[in-house]
């Protein structure tokens, strides 16, 4: 079967939907891979180095006239829907729900299309997660954008001109982006706060030395929705938060949003009288503003500069920016996705729809739209399993009065058995007593590493029960004597044994 | 021929001896003065013995004590120490088996009904059958124990119907032949009612081991090696003499700390960990547990050297698995090779892993690994968000988080090592069957976990040559 990869040809993009190295993985799962001329450029893979891995480099008409596979990371447009024809099968980014009219066009024309951002997200299909990949690699840069606009250090310093406080970054929307904003600007020495609306993502934050934001709410709202998803909220919530991020714009210098809900507009948490309260300088980005902007002001693939000296940037293409990155991740990804599809190993790809994960990648197949697939059957993150890990605590309720009816029974037990037994019987006893009280402290202090040898030396001592031997040996019966002489036989193995083995096991422990 | 004198006071000698030999075990750096100690203060007591209180039959004592040791030494020399779950657990039936010798022997002297009279003649005979009847249960529970811990007797509870009742009437039976006893020795018979209790403790303790499951062991070392104290004990009393009473004393309660400090690691209660079967009540509601589970991931070993050497913060935590494979020597030299790339290799060691208490330390101090970066799970468990990698080398219940989440699991409120905490875990394991408590395991089925599969130490060497 034949793989094409052509130019991506949206402005801006940069793009490439295989790299070299994972088009050599793809020769070795029996593919023919061939690329358009120029494809990888933009994300620093020359026409040779593919031509090194295997891959044929060839002209645009040839690739989409000759494979059966083509492979892209936009979705098709400017034309390039019309040069798909029955038969072929298209992987790349499709966004079927917002795109009716392509899913129509595709359908029509008899394609098998399959969209990378309906990967569903279950457990096995995370390494094929190219919109987590993208995310993460979206958060990262957002970071280093708002490096780029913001005049100061990141991290706190005192050096000999002075101090230099350290910036604080709010992080709206704790998912993948949000969570690799914050591992970059920690990283950077910044102080990192995070907000999110599902309360399970707190643990997640908190694993990344930034503060979790708690709202100041009462009922306990849940902003899970499925598939790990956030969901829309009540009004309450939202004033709530209104309240937290008003507060907090006042005081943060970096404000990265993440907020997006899946198939609606995103929505818009900084307002305009915010943006006004912020410090000269900050700097705001706005990773939702392909969906309208988190913020009110946010112009998507625009800086735009307020009269304050707050810089919005909405850049969408926050990937492709880091183009050599980003490529490697997706292909990666599509990688992953053509391996669990061609099982035989043998360049043919098997569209198994009783396949979770390529059922609810698959858009339209025969002529037919299969989108929306049926619900997903694991929610990445099952709510039984993680929500509220509370420690389960075991405890038995101990009544007060028992430890001192224990001790009475006990006084009382010595008190008859002093009462009764004689005086050489109580001597015996008071140091058995007293022995057992020695023990007690003793052996608390022996570090748990070592009560294996512990245990072998207490079994040498406890073989001192060949003194009982010892003194019968001298017996003149007989019958006695040869007990006695038993016992010493195997007591002595004991003793012995005892002792070499835990010196064995000592010399053993060492630094 | 020393004097009464001088013999009493090497007593006390070794008495102190022996105190300071278990103080020298509270860490590595005294441990070995300590074993000094003790062997010190062992021969003190047994030279004033022999040549203060020993009148004849020299030649048989010392032709006794020479086979005995010598066998004591070589056992010692050969043992693995994959198997010293089984030698103690040998070397406990010795201490039962002489206290009951040594019991019936005393009986037998015939000088006994005229040293006593009246009460301390009860009290006597009441000494030598408790003495005996100790020893005996001592005797057969450790051979059973070592029959199991060998593979020899199968590692299943075996639970009777009607357990507890037997148990209770064996004790009855004991009290019973014991009141007997008393009554008949006075008159100077006496012999069948102590060979029947005997009898009897020999029945009690190869049933009390029996019904202990293959998890519980540890508990059923450490308790053995509290009741071959306590026989010691009362010879002692049994003999008058005070260098046993607090020898068996000390030891006696020293199992019963390590006993109480293993119920604790498994959250159990010693009396039901005495009472037996284990696993068997887990069964109704462990099947609860196992709607979400979803799939587990698998894991080459190329995988896991590559996952292996970019981690920063390494944590092993061997198990049972590890000591049944032999695989502690491949952890030592994976574990050299990560260090000298610099990556931190920590292990962390749960209380009750492996057949006895302490077994883990003991096999990784075999395999060279300096104990000073080997961790108890206390001191550990709260590092673990740092941890990028833990290996777990064939362990199960002592990692598994349905201990804290689900309260309904057998073993719910069990502390364990809570690797998943980690970046990632990587679990060794022959297959997915589930540990000694029956309970499947949530860690497998994590999002951060990696299985892989196969026989611990083959896997390891693979992984080693991968790094």
């Amino acid at each position: 079967m034949n793989i094409g990869v052509p130019r991506e040809i949206h402005d801006g993009e940069h793009r490439v939907a295989t790299t070299p190295d994972v088009a050599a993985q793809l020769i070795k799962l029996g593919y023919h891979v061939a690329i358009e001329s120029q494809a990888g450029v933009a994300a620093n893979y020359s026409d040779d180095s593919y031509r090194a891995a295997g891959c044929k480099v060839t002209t645009a008409d040839n690739i989409w006239s000759h494979s059966q596979l083509i492979l892209k990371v936009r979705a098709p447009e400017n034309g390039e829907t019309e040069k798909l024809s029955a038969g072929q099968t298209l992987i790349s980014f499709l966004w079927p729900a917002q795109n009716p009219e392509l899913v129509k066009e595709l359908t029509h024309r008899g394609v098998t299309a399959m969209a990378m951002d309906s990967v569903p997200r279950i457990s096995r299909a995370q390494k094929m997660d190219a919109l987590s990949s993208m995310a993460n690699i979206a958060g990262y840069r957002a970071i280093v954008e708002a490096a780029q606009h913001f005049g100061r250090f990141f991290t706190g310093q005192i050096t000999a001109a002075g101090r230099v406080p350290p910036a604080i970054i709010m992080v709206i929307g704790a998912g993948v982006a949000g969570l690799a904003a914050i591992g970059a600007a920690k990283s950077m020495g910044a102080i990192v706060r995070a907000f999110d609306t599902r309360p399970e993502v707190k643990e997640q934050v908190e694993s990344m030395d930034a503060d979790f934001l708690m709202l100041d709410f009462e009922e306990n709202e849940d902003g899970s929705g499925e598939g790990g998803y956030a969901k829309t909220m009540s009004k309450e919530f939202i004033d709530a938060e209104m309240a937290l991020f008003r507060e907090q714009a006042k005081e943060v210098d970096i404000i990265i949003t993440t907020a997006l809900i899946p198939g609606r507009p995103a929505p818009k948490l900084i307002m305009t009288d915010m943006v006004h309260s912020m410090k000269d300088g900050s700097v705001i980005i706005d990773l939702a503003a392909e969906q309208g902007g988190n913020c009110e002001l946010t112009e998507a693939d625009k800086v735009v500069k307020t009269e304050n000296g707050v810089s919005i940037i909405g850049y969408t293409d926050l990937p492709s920016r880091m183009a050599s990155q980003s490529s490697q991740l997706y292909a990666t990804n599509l990688r992953h996705l053509l391996t669990d599809m061609t099982p035989e190993k043998d360049g043919n790809i098997v569209n198994n729809f009783d396949d979770e994960v390529v059922r609810g990648a698959t858009v339209c197949k025969d002529g037919e739209i299969t989108y929306p697939p049926p619900a997903p059957k694991l929610s990445a993150a099952p709510k039984k399993v993680e929500v509220i890990p509370t420690p389960v605590v075991v405890k038995e309720r101990q009544s007060v009065m028992g430890p001192f009816i224990g001790a009475t029974m006990g006084g009382l037990a010595l008190l008859g058995l002093g009462a009764v037994a004689p005086e050489s019987f109580m001597a015996h006893f008071t140091v058995f007593v007293l022995a057992c009280f020695v023990g007690y402290m003793v052996i608390w202090n022996v570090s748990p590493a070592l009560h294996t040898p512990l245990m072998s030396v207490t079994n040498a001592i406890s073989s001192i029960i060949v003194i009982g031997a010892l003194l019968q040996i001298s017996a003149a019966n007989a019958t006695i004597m040869w007990i006695a002489a038993a016992t010493v036989l195997l007591t002595s193995i004991n003793i012995t044994g005892g002792f070499a083995v835990t010196h064995r096991m000592l010399e053993m422990f060492r630094r | 021929m020393l004097s009464q004198g001088i013999v009493t006071v090497s007593y006390i000698i070794a008495t102190i001896l022996f105190i300071l030999a278990l103080g020298g075990l509270s860490n590595q750096e005294t441990a070995r003065r300590g074993n000094w100690y003790g062997i010190i203060g062992m021969t003190i007591a047994l030279l004033a013995t022999i040549f203060g209180v020993v009148e004849r039959h020299y030649e048989i004592l010392f032709v006794a004590l020479l086979i005995g040791g010598s066998l004591g030494v070589i056992l010692a020399r050969r043992v693995q120490m994959t198997q010293m779950p089984e030698l103690v657990a040998v070397l406990h039936s010795l201490v039962g088996a002489a206290a009951v010798a040594v019991g019936y022997a005393n009986f037998m002297d015939p000088g006994r009904l005229s040293h006593f009279t009246g009460v301390e003649l009860t009290i006597h005979d009441i000494e030598t059958y408790l003495g005996i009847l100790i020893g005996a249960v001592t005797f057969s529970g450790s051979v059973i124990a070592f029959g199991k811990l060998s593979g020899r007797i199968g590692g299943k509870p075996l639970t009777l119907p009607g357990r507890h009742l037997f148990n209770l009437g064996l004790l009855l039976g004991a009290i019973w032949f014991g009141r007997e006893f008393v009554l008949q020795s006075a008159t100077g018979s006496g012999m069948e009612p102590l060979i029947i209790m005997t009898v009897i403790a020999l029945l009690f303790g190869i049933h009390m081991v029996v019904a202990i499951g293959g998890a519980d062991m540890p508990v059923v070392v450490s308790m053995l090696n509290s009741y071959s104290g306590w026989a010691a004990s009362a010879t002692g009393f049994m003999l008058g003499n005070d260098l046993l009473i607090v020898t068996g004393a000390l030891v006696g309660s020293s199992g019963a700390i390590l006993s109480y400090i293993m119920c604790r690691a498994m959250n159990r209660k010693f009396i039901a960990v005495i009472a037996g079967g284990f696993g068997t009540g887990g069964g109704a509601s462990a099947s609860s547990s196992e709607e979400d589970q979803g799939e587990v991931v698998p894991i080459d070993a190329h995988e896991t050297a590559a996952l292996l050497l970019e981690a920063k913060e390494v944590m092993i935590i061997p198990g049972y698995g590890m000591a049944v494979a032999q695989a502690q020597h491949t952890v030592y030299e994976i574990t050299k090779a990560l260090r000298a790339k610099k990556i931190n290799v920590r292990f962390g060691i749960h209380p009750v892993a492996g057949r006895m208490p302490g077994h883990m330390n003991v096999l990784l101090a075999e395999a060279k690994i300096p104990y000073d970066i080997v961790f108890e799970m206390d001191e550990i468990n709260e590092n673990f968000p740092e941890i990028d990698v833990s290996i777990v080398i064939g362990a199960n219940d002592i990692v598994n988080p349905s201990a804290l989440t689900d309260p309904d699991s057998p073993i719910a409120g069990m502390p364990v090592l809570e690797c998943w905490n980690g970046k990632t875990s990587v679990v060794l394991k022959r297959s997915m069957a589930t540990g000694y408590a029956g309970v499947q395991n949530p860690l497998f089925f994590k999002d951060n976990t990696r299985m892989l599969f196969g026989d611990a130490k083959e896997t390891l060497d693979e992984v080693l040559k991968a790094i």
